[in-house]
């Protein structure tokens, strides 16, 4: 197994779209999947990124719209004729079969050789070097091992495309971190071309060359980490993408790329995202991280007094909140030893304060809207 | 307490200071508390109603009324016309508790899962449970029968010219052991279905698997060890056959199974000693196959189905 065959040199997902009832699960899903390129599905749970991977893997057919690898469609084929891996939630390993009969499974049904089936199933295995376990059942491994005959079992077929459904999510801290870098190192050494669904951001952002931001079944933002990370599209993005700090506030005036917002007497300048009027409804968000800490002085652009009210101990930085005069609360982290009760001077940088449009009646502190909620959170309903 | 008490007294007064773990500890660790008297009742249940009569009975086959203590069993085992009774019961038996299991496995297949209509069609599937031997044979008897709906309309269709004879004979019986006996291998082989981890026969559609071939390798070989089960209890439902075999069959003949052999000795002749040793062969028979079934069984894989292996 060195360096898969794609098979195909793009993969298009055409208004890819499933009802459950009369609930959208996943609407109007539009993406073109590059060989070799790692994706990550990206949402909180019920936004349709499962059922996105279901669909692609033909578990679950589409209500509308269309997959195409290349000229061919797929999306009519069953599972076992699309010959995409995929690795579940829940390893899905088959309990009476040792690691080597699981690995060594897909290749069977493909009726190749014996030669050949033990050859592959051999080498799948030393590649995520659990040989001397090749002989045990799944039930005597540990989740870590497991998940890594998942894999094994998915990548031994040489698949046009991996599919893993939050592969790490029932792995414990330490085992998640050395099996993101054990995913990422079998993607770049096998050139797979990936499909990965998560809930979990720092594991997109570390591991895929695209992002796919899905909420309430439909897509918010496909980009590279990089654009998430620094300029999210919307706030559900920012609220998904880090950005703790998202304050509702009011348009006061917008000139170019610099827009003055304010609540309860509160003051920013940020940047804008999207088209924003004097008098509109906004949510203003900033990092944690972006959020400077500073002795008490003089008042300056974007600069609050401020008093400490929790810290939390992170190792080389603390996490803190803090209550600004206006009563507007502040995520900070920062590398200084404040304690509550301290006053401080807050500032942030206009370039790091992000202002999107409110477009709806949702409010960032409330839990964001499950599919089937409010239909007033849906873009194409409020302007 | 005051201060001043002497050593001894403290000591007495304190818990007892050896290395080893209080006494009630100990025996907590190996289950045994309070708790287990919420089991008295079940004991109770099981050394009266079913402990007692049979060692009762085992003591009576040993005390015949003529001859030594195993006379009764060689008097059995030495009439062909008596030992042919377990041939008779085990011929409607077997047949019976396999097409049981085997017809349940594709039905359960297909019934698992949600679908409109499930709780009407499984009460369909059950409610011959409900019915009871007598109102089975009942139905049969009329349906059956030389002058019932079946005959009738094969005579109907010209099919055949004169009633097909499925009553008071093999089949009669065969047909009230699969009304009487499939219900309970559907639900059990239903119970054992929903225990297998249906994310197991997604990961091998995407392995390439067609539907037979996940069937095969998949769910069948998790499904065997609670199919083995199921056909031993359906195997001890059938072999025990009484009522039917009288009703439906033809207990003087072809469908005269070891319990009407053990009945006649009790009831009509009021040799309990031999009627006793004859439900002692009986036991014995269930006994064996049980065991070859279960022996068969325990090489089986018998772990969690579950998703996580």
């Amino acid at each position: 197994m060195t360096g898969t065959t794609p098979g195909f040199s793009q993969l298009r997902l055409d208004g890819v779209s499933r009802r459950f009832g009369s609930q959208d699960a996943l609407t109007g899903l539009d993406l073109t999947i590059q060989a070799g390129e790692f994706i990550a599905l990206l949402g909180p749970s019920g936004c349709g990124k499962s059922t996105a991977l279901n669909c692609l893997a033909g578990l679950l057919p589409l209500t509308a719209g269309s997959i195409w690898q290349d000229e061919r469609r797929v999306d009519t084929l069953p599972p076992e004729r699309r010959g995409f891996g995929m690795v579940f939630q829940n390893y899905a390993l088959f309990p009476h079969m040792s690691v080597r009969a699981n690995v060594a499974f897909g290749l069977r049904m493909r009726r190749l050789p014996r030669d050949e089936i033990r050859r592959r199933a051999a080498e799948a295995i030393r590649l995520v070097r659990l040989e001397e376990h090749a002989g045990k059942l799944p039930g005597q491994l540990s989740g870590g091992q497991q998940q890594r005959v998942a894999i094994a079992r998915a990548v031994v077929l040489e698949p046009s495309l991996v599919l893993m459904d939050e592969p790490l999510s029932n792995l414990d801290a330490k085992l998640r971190l050395e099996m993101r870098t054990e995913i990422r190192r079998l993607h770049q050494s096998l050139g797979l071309t990936t499909v990965y669904v998560t809930h979990d951001q720092e594991e997109a952002l570390s591991l895929a060359d695209r992002l796919v931001v899905l909420r309430a079944g439909r897509v918010q933002q496909i980009g590279p980490p990089q654009t998430l990370h620094t300029r999210p599209a919307n706030w559900h993005v920012a609220d998904f993408m880090g950005y703790r700090n998202l304050w509702p506030m009011r348009a006061l005036s917008a000139q170019g790329a610099v827009v003055e917002v304010e609540a309860d007497g509160f003051r920013l300048v940020g940047d804008p995202v999207g088209d924003i009027a004097p008098g509109d409804a906004v949510i203003a968000g900033v990092r944690p991280e972006d959020v400077r800490v500073d002795d008490p002085g003089e008042a300056a652009t974007n600069t609050t007094p401020a008093e400490i009210e929790v810290v939390e101990y992170q190792g080389r930085e603390l996490a803190a909140e803090a209550r600004t005069a206006a009563g507007i609360r502040v995520h900070l982290r920062t590398d200084r030893r404040v304690a509550p009760g301290d006053a401080v001077a807050l500032s942030i940088d206009p370039e790091r304060l992000l202002i999107f449009p409110n477009d709806s009646d949702e409010h960032p502190s409330a839990p964001l809207v499950d599919p089937t909620g409010s239909r007033l959170s849906e873009p194409g309903l409020v302007g | 307490m005051s201060v001043t008490t002497s050593p001894p007294a403290t000591a007495a007064a304190g818990p007892p200071q050896s290395p080893r773990a209080h006494w009630r500890h100990r025996l907590a660790e190996r289950g045994v508390d309070g708790q287990l008297w919420l089991l008295a009742p079940a004991v109770l249940f099981v050394m009266l109603l079913f402990l007692y009569p049979f060692f009762y009975g085992l003591g009576l086959s040993f005390q015949p009324t003529k001859g030594g203590p195993f006379s009764d069993y060689a008097r059995f085992f030495g009439d062909s016309y008596q030992r042919g009774t377990i041939w008779t019961t085990l011929g409607l038996a077997l047949p019976a508790a396999l097409l049981n299991v085997l017809a349940s496995v594709p039905i359960a297949y297909r019934m698992r899962g949600r679908f409109r209509g499930k709780r009407l069609v499984t009460i369909l599937l059950v409610v011959p449970i409900t019915l009871g031997t007598v109102l089975t044979a009942q139905g049969l008897l009329n349906f059956l029968g030389p002058t019932g709906w079946f005959n009738r309309v094969l005579m109907g269709l010209q099919l055949t010219d004169e009633p097909v004879r499925l009553i008071h004979n093999y089949w009669g019986v065969f047909f009230s052991l699969i009304i009487t006996g499939f219900p309970f291998a559907f639900l059990l082989v239903l119970s054992y279905l929903s225990g297998i981890d249906p994310t197991l026969e997604r990961a091998a559609a995407t392995l390439g698997a067609g539907w037979w071939q996940r069937f095969r390798t998949v769910t069948l070989p998790l499904l065997m060890p609670g199919l083995a089960t199921t056909f031993c209890l359906t195997f001890v439902l059938a072999f025990s056959v009484f009522p039917s075999a009288v009703l439906v069959g033809n207990p003087a003949g072809e469908t005269r199974v070891i319990s009407i052999a053990a009945y006649q000795a009790a009831y009509e002749q009021y040799d309990y000693p031999y009627a006793s040793a004859i439900a002692m062969v009986m036991g014995a028979i269930e006994l064996v196959i049980i065991s070859v079934v279960l022996l068969a069984r325990t090489r089986l894989y018998t772990g969690s189905s579950g998703g996580k292996g």
